[in-house]
């Protein structure tokens, strides 16, 4: 993650070579994403949960909801709050420690996918207006690293949040209590998907590995809705995009997304 | 975020917005290149109410020295908003935003920046945010573009930035702080004008396809729009007036 050695630049020209007849190393085609598998249910204390592997990658999602004040002027909507970790466990370079930029930045942007897309009906979350809101809290962990920790935090996020039931509460002498044996689905609206494609050289790649993450010259994560409709978006990288690739990429966007959403939706189904 | 509704009328019959620009209407936009007198070049910028302080120091030997690299040098950018820049005072200490808005901005410049000729060195860019409104991120980097080159460092490419934006359910140029809290979705686009390369692209809100590409376009001219006052400000100093 983020170091350069000459076996780096080796890797980053055969990488090259390859893109130009059209092959990846690691014998997908370019537009295709590596093996996406989802276990629902993995944290049975969590109210919702899932464990993703995307190829080599894998991130443990627990989603734990709970009564919580509201934001000032939000009082009529309940809490979303979606956080990242690389744990230590992932990958030698990952250090103990305050998050640094690339962690940072992961997190917000799975948050970001989430929140604009409003999967959540959070205004069904609220427990007493201005006073006491239900607090949805999706927490990331990353256990193993093998590159593209965006689309794997988002879909393990997405896979929680559609498992996730949500106990009920009632406000009793000013504070919040639980009502048994209520608990009901979270109010799902949308189902986001992410999709972050690297351009290497002049070839864009949908779902990098940790080898073509290391080479990369620049990445773009689009997160589309149930709708088609893209509502979030990172570039990152040292270098840019022409227009014509962002096209290509909104359209790469939905039409992948539309197939990782059925593959979401069957995981659920599944765990039923 | 989150609360998309509101009274305020974004948009009129007429086509005119809340601060009565029209649809494809920046911010008035002011940049001064060359205000610091210790930074080896700096820019001050005022697009509509934001008010940002750019300073580049080097390139420089880095500390610490672990950072350094041998093929290159390398670039840091912080992105720091006074607890005075905001309504509510913000905390002095670097906010998770912060962070990730001096990450994007770090490279959105990096496709500019020759650094492959420094080495060993490290060029830095502080960004001071002393008043904010919309759209911050992308005058900072306009500022820290300006001050870059103002710093004498070799460039591919001048970066200019601007944001668009969906309000009231038409793509508009340069979101202000009240569209953007109220608006349907903001595109901020960092673009090298002579390149045709975007470097910097983000977006909160919902898009169709066809609004998406639409809302690209608009940045970019946008972008275009900024360049022109980006090279007046240069101009402005070196060759006192524009007379070149």
């Amino acid at each position: 993650m983020g170091h350069t050695s000459i076996i780096d630049d080796l890797k980053k020209k055969s990488i090259l070579e390859l893109l130009e007849q059209g092959k990846r190393i690691d014998g997908r085609s370019l537009e295709e994403v590596r093996p996406l598998d989802i276990e629902i249910g993995a944290i049975p204390k969590a109210n919702g949960s899932a464990r993703v592997r995307l190829g080599d990658t894998e991130v443990i999602s627990g989603v734990k909801i709970q009564p919580d004040r509201p934001f000032p002027d939000m009082g009529d909507k309940g809490i979303f709050i979606c956080t990242a970790e690389v744990l230590p466990v992932a990958h030698p370079s990952v250090e103990t420690g305050p998050p640094n930029e690339d962690v940072i930045e992961l997190a917000r942007v799975v948050d970001r996918g989430i929140r604009e897309s409003h999967m959540i009906d959070l205004s069904q979350l609220v427990i007493e207006k201005d006073k006491s809101v239900v607090g949805v809290f999706a927490d990331n962990s990353v256990i193993d690293y093998a590159g593209n920790l965006f689309d794997a935090c988002s879909y393990a996020t997405t896979a929680a949040l559609l498992s996730s039931k949500t106990p009920k509460w009632e406000m009793q002498n000013d504070s919040p209590k639980l009502v048994e044996g209520a608990e009901s689905d979270v109010p799902i609206t949308t189902i986001p998907v992410s999709v972050t494609m690297a351009k290497i050289g002049d070839y864009i790649v949908v779902d990098p590995n940790a080898d073509e993450w290391d080479c990369m010259d620049a990445r773009i994560t689009i997160t589309t809705d149930s709708d088609g409709n893209i509502c979030a978006l990172q570039k990152g990288g040292h270098d840019g995009f022409r227009h014509e690739e962002l096209i290509k990429c909104g359209e790469l966007s939905v039409s992948i997304g539309k197939k990782i959403r059925e593959t979401l939706k069957q995981a659920k189904q599944g765990s039923q | 975020m989150g609360g998309r509704d509101t009274e305020v009328v974004l948009l009129d019959e007429n086509g005119i917005r809340c601060d009565g620009r029209k649809i494809n209407e920046p911010r008035r936009i002011m940049i001064k290149a060359g205000v610091l007198k210790n930074a080896n070049g700096s820019a001050y910028i005022e697009f509509g109410d934001n008010k940002i302080l750019a300073g580049v120091y080097g390139p420089r030997d880095v500390h610490p020295k672990h950072m350094s690299n041998t093929d290159t040098g390398i670039l840091r950018c912080r992105y720091h908003m006074q607890p005075f820049s905001v309504t509510e005072r913000k905390n002095p200490a670097p906010s998770r935003r912060e962070i990730e808005i001096s990450k994007v901005i770090k490279e959105a410049l990096e496709p500019a920046v020759m650094l492959d000729k420094f080495p060993r060195t490290a060029v830095d860019v502080f960004i001071e945010v002393l008043q904010a409104d919309g759209g911050s991120r992308c005058a900072a980097l306009d500022a820290a573009s300006v001050a870059l080159a103002d710093a004498g460092i070799p460039m591919r490419d001048m970066v200019s930035a601007c944001a668009a934006g969906k309000v009231a359910d038409t793509i508009v140029l340069d979101v202000n702080n009240e569209e953007d809290q109220a608006g349907q979705a903001d595109m901020p686009v960092g673009y090298m004008p002579n390149l045709e390369k975007i470097t910097l692209l983000q977006l909160d809100g919902v898009l169709t396809p066809e609004e998406y590409k639409k809302c690209v376009q608009t940045g970019i001219d946008g972008c275009k729009l900024v360049y022109e006052i980006q090279k007046k400000a240069l101009t402005d100093k070196y060759f006192a007036g524009g007379n070149e």
